[in-house]
């Protein structure tokens, strides 16, 4: 091979120089983040890394034919990472060559290259017909973006076919261990001159090295940044489930929650540099579906947007030009897109590179609340609330008390009762879920446990304030609900709300309060199994369906319990709707949106009693007081609550004991 | 320039109950909560300051718990506020703490010359209104009361237009400054504290006057200077309803009952 070494080196040199540099310049922005450990665990780490990232689980899983395709396209990837070093390192060293090694070795990985290319052209084909003839949900799937990229990837594929079949012409030698190569020699270069080959090896020699290098350089620049970052983010994945947000310190001069990306943590930002922008979250997100501007997707993109245009300023320690909050132009998120939030975590649990959607959005709107006092007005009357009486709607405290008229209840003494029944402001004061409340106590007392309540003493637990951004409020109701916990005494609670049961097992946790939460479904589950529930289980004949709750499934990864206390009940398991499980749809109550108006779009408790009803049922059992309002609310709608009973898995079990 | 708001501490009524035997408030227990009327009247000043650049002093008489309320005013803007707690200021009337708040105004007056006192329209726990106007008279102001919008304030010249909300019609009404204004809760909605304010006001002065610091004659504050006492406080009894109708699901039915029944005593002609 005539090839002029010394230009080789200038071209490499340079080129790689260049990739290394932008690299630098865009990843030290993510350094602008506050600081956060991600790297506990390392062992953990790395095994979840070649599970997800080389297992492609993520990608394929959750029934994405493109992720198949998207898995060939990354194993060719990494195949020909070690075919392209080697073209790289050879070009700079020529010594350096895998030829050296033995003749089976080196023929066998140039098996593999030449299968791996063939492959990888292939899913390029099929990637851009898809985005030309059948283009995902969103829009920038088409940009020229995506076209560069993946017509520089089949660019590079031809260009290895042309050097190695040429080669192969060109040592007059049949390679059978390269059988696309070997192919292609025949086919395009047999009647060339040998003489004249030199010359074609040596053109796609450098067709190959300049498509590699731009590719390279392009790579940093464009949206397929992930191919960079998405494996390393799979390194800092959460390694626990993403159920709570961080707490903030009320120290003065500090900022609270994040108005500018510098107030991230870098992993946020990093987060942003991750996404593969695959459209998952979106396709699962409630508030996306029924029409609200929010898009989880674009929030992420945002980010990153607002990362690349103020990160340089900020760092030089100059004035953002774009701000974070606010909307109307790319990088920058409307407040509206924020409050749409119903941290459902469906985003989250699709997510192929494990980015952490609701914290990011609950950060956001905590700058909104707690440094601009910006919030729709719904929420001020509800904020007092909080603050003032210790429940959403302001009712007088000594109400909480007026359900266990209607109840054979005691008070929790301190040192004498074992659980403690946290009734949560629902249960409380809500008519239609006091009815569930009683039918606790009742299977309680049927079942013989020990327990009592606080009554008037019992304080909100803070949820809605929490996942609003009012960490502020929150903090201060948990120390409050703490103090009472520890004067009484209380270590193990049964909540019949799941908000109640995550934010006091995964919330209190923060502030080293240990408690044994235990939320009803479970218990009544374990009862029923360890058979101190006697049940007249008059068989059920019509259809029952059962509704996941965010908290208490996606959150709490509680599925089985309320099917199988259902199936204990009414002699069979309840039929699914097409979003169940971890793929619940959300009822449009979670994340404080109980509280506020929904005028935008199709209401999503409508949106889920829809797809319930094609199930045509009987009954809808819920476990969440929420559920419950938003199932019977959307019912009335349809003007079908006359003919579907909206029934808490508490009130069946309720209605037949013996 | 100075805005004043006079704000008070009162115990939250709706969860005041009178003890049946005694014919006392039972406020045991009770939390305090500053007068809902009085939130619109900070919530206007800081708006004028805002929009004009006033000063705002908060002051509020009451016992020395009424600190609480006054950080809150201070975590939602105010630049300055005064506790006015002494004993001797206690069992006031209307008449009572109006001189109280019209001395502290004057004081207040010495060191910045006051343009506007603004008070809510009433507290929840006496109802009477009257402070506000007590404050003005004694003051020699102009008082302009049920306010629903400040029109405008002119500081070059002197002046204020209000709009007053009355039975069916609206006022324009303008006067010189200084003036008081009683303010309704139609006129804005009060805003939200920022947690940084909270927390500067949470360890920020709250300057007491008691009476050695306002020396006033004992005679004209407290229970001693009130022209009025309360002498008994107690629920109304009610009289029982009676159960009309034979319990018939028919509304027809039902209505035509109702109708006679209020023919009968007199209190619907047809
Ligand atoms: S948490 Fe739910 S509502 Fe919020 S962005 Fe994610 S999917 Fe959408
Ligand atoms: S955030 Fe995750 S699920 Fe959403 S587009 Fe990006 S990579 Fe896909």
């Amino acid at each position: 091979m005539e090839l002029n070494q010394s230009l080789i080196i200038i071209v490499f040199v340079t080129a790689i120089a260049l990739f290394i540099w932008s690299c630098y310049r865009r990843f030290r922005l993510v350094l602008l983040g506050r600081p956060e450990n991600r790297f506990k665990d390392t062992g953990k780490r790395i095994r979840d890394v070649l599970y997800y990232a080389f297992g492609q689980r993520c990608t394929v899983s959750h029934g994405y034919f493109f992720g198949l395709n998207h898995l060939v396209l990354f194993w060719s990837f990494m195949i020909l990472l070690i075919a392209n070093t080697e073209f790289m390192l050879h070009g700079l060293f020529p010594y350096v060559s895998l030829s050296r090694l033995p003749p089976g070795v080196y023929h066998a990985l140039l098996f593999l290259f030449d299968v791996a290319s063939v492959l990888a052209l292939l899913a390029i084909c099929i990637a851009i017909i898809r985005r030309l003839a059948f283009p995902p949900s969103y829009i920038e799937a088409q940009s020229r973006d995506a076209f560069i990229i993946l017509g520089l990837i089949a660019f590079l594929m031809v260009a290895f076919f042309g050097l190695h079949a040429s080669e192969i012409a060109n040592s007059g030698e049949e390679a059978r261990y390269m059988p696309v190569s070997n192919f292609a020699a025949s086919v395009f270069f047999s009647h060339i001159p040998v003489d004249n080959l030199s010359g074609y090896i040596n053109a796609f020699w450098w067709i190959h090295a300049i498509v590699l290098l731009s590719f390279l350089n392009y790579l940093p620049y464009s949206k397929h940044m992930h191919i960079l970052a998405a494996i390393p983010n799979l390194f800092f994945r959460s390694l626990t489930k993403v159920n709570t947000q961080k707490r903030e310190d009320f120290k003065k001069g500090n900022t609270f929650g994040v108005g500018q990306i510098d107030q991230f943590t870098w992993k946020d930002l990093f987060d942003s540099y991750s996404c593969t922008e695959c459209g998952r979250c979106s396709d699962n997100c409630p508030a996306t579906n029924t029409g609200k501007l929010l898009n989880p997707r674009l929030v992420i993109h945002d980010i990153k947007v607002n990362v690349l245009k103020n990160g340089h300023l900020i760092d030089k320690k100059k004035e953002a030009i774009l701000p974070l909050i606010g909307g109307g132009r790319e990088g920058s998120i409307a407040d509206q897109v924020l409050w749409a939030c119903t941290t459902c975590g469906a985003c989250m649990e699709v997510c192929p590179v494990f980015i952490e959607h609701v914290p990011k959005i609950v950060d956001m709107r905590r700058n909104m609340v707690e440094m601009n006092a910006r919030v729709p007005d719904e929420l001020l009357a509800l904020f007092e609330n909080f603050e003032q009486r210790s429940n959403p709607w302001g009712i007088i405290p000594a109400e909480r008390i007026k359900w266990a008229a209607q109840a054979d209840v005691k008070p929790f003494e301190v040192g004498m009762t074992e659980y403690l029944f946290f009734t949560g402001c629902f249960g409380a004061f809500d008519a239609r879920s006091r009815k569930v409340t009683v039918a606790i106590s009742r299977i309680l007392n049927a079942a013989g446990i020990s327990w009592g309540i606080l009554g008037k003493d019992e304080l909100c637990c803070g949820d809605s304030l929490r996942r609003l951004g009012n960490e502020f409020v929150f903090d201060r109701m948990v120390r409050e609900n703490i103090k009472l916990f520890n004067e009484k005494g209380i270590k193990k609670i049964i909540t019949m709300c799941p908000h109640c049961y995550n934010t006091l097992k995964n919330d209190y946790r923060q502030y080293g309060m240990e408690l044994e939460v235990i939320h009803h479904t479970a218990l009544v589950n374990d009862l029923i199994k360890a058979g101190k529930l006697k049940l007249n289980s008059a068989k059920y004949s019509g259809n029952v369906i059962f509704h996941d709750s965010c908290y208490l499934g996606r959150y709490n990864e509680i599925y089985e319990a309320p099917r199988e206390v259902i199936a204990s009940v009414t002699g069979q398991r309840p039929s699914e709707m097409e979003h169940c499980f971890d793929r619940s749809f959300c009822c449009g109550a979670g994340g404080g949106r109980m509280w506020m108006e929904e005028s935008e779009g199709k209401r999503i408790n409508v949106a889920r009693v829809e797809e319930a009803m094609k199930k045509e049922p009987g009954m809808i059992c819920v476990c969440c007081p929420y559920c419950m309002t938003m199932f019977e609310d959307g019912l009335k709608g349809m003007k079908a609550d006359n003919r579907v009973l909206v029934l808490d898995i508490a009130e069946i079990v309720a209605n037949v004991l013996i | 320039m100075l805005v004043v708001t006079c704000i008070k501490q009162v115990p939250d009524t709706t969860q005041v109950k009178v003890d049946p035997i005694t014919g006392t408030l039972i406020r045991e227990g009770v939390p305090f909560i500053i007068n809902p009327f009085d939130t619109y009247a900070l919530e206007e000043s800081l708006r004028l300051k805002e929009k004009y650049g006033f000063h705002v002093a908060v002051i509020s008489m009451g016992p020395p718990n009424t600190e609480v309320t006054l950080r809150k005013a201070l975590s939602l803007g105010a630049d300055e506020v005064i506790l006015l707690s002494d004993r001797a200021f206690g069992g006031a009337d209307t008449l009572a703490t109006s001189m109280v708040l019209a001395e502290a105004i004057k004081k207040l007056g010495q060191k910045e010359e006051v343009a506007i006192v603004i008070c809510g329209r009433q507290t929840i726990d006496g109802d009477t209104a009257q402070v506000g106007p007590g404050i003005a008279t004694r003051l020699g102001y102009s008082q302009l009361t049920l306010v629903d919008r400040i029109e405008n304030v002119d500081l070059k010249a002197k002046k204020i237009r209000v709009r007053r909300r009355l039975e069916g019609r609206h006022e324009i009404v303008e006067t010189t400054l200084p003036a008081m204004i009683a303010v309704l809760r139609e006129i804005n909605r009060p805003r939200y504290p920022k947690v940084p304010m909270r927390l500067f006001a949470q360890d920020a002065p709250v300057t007491l006057w008691n009476n050695k610091v306002m020396g006033l004659r004992e005679d004209t504050i407290g229970l001693k200077g009130s022209a009025t006492q309360v002498r008994k406080i107690f629920s109304p009894q009610r009289e029982r309803g009676e159960i009309i109708g034979d319990g018939s699901k028919n509304p027809q039915v039902a209505a035509r009952l109702l109708i006679d029944r209020l023919k009968e005593k007199n209190l619907l002609s047809l």
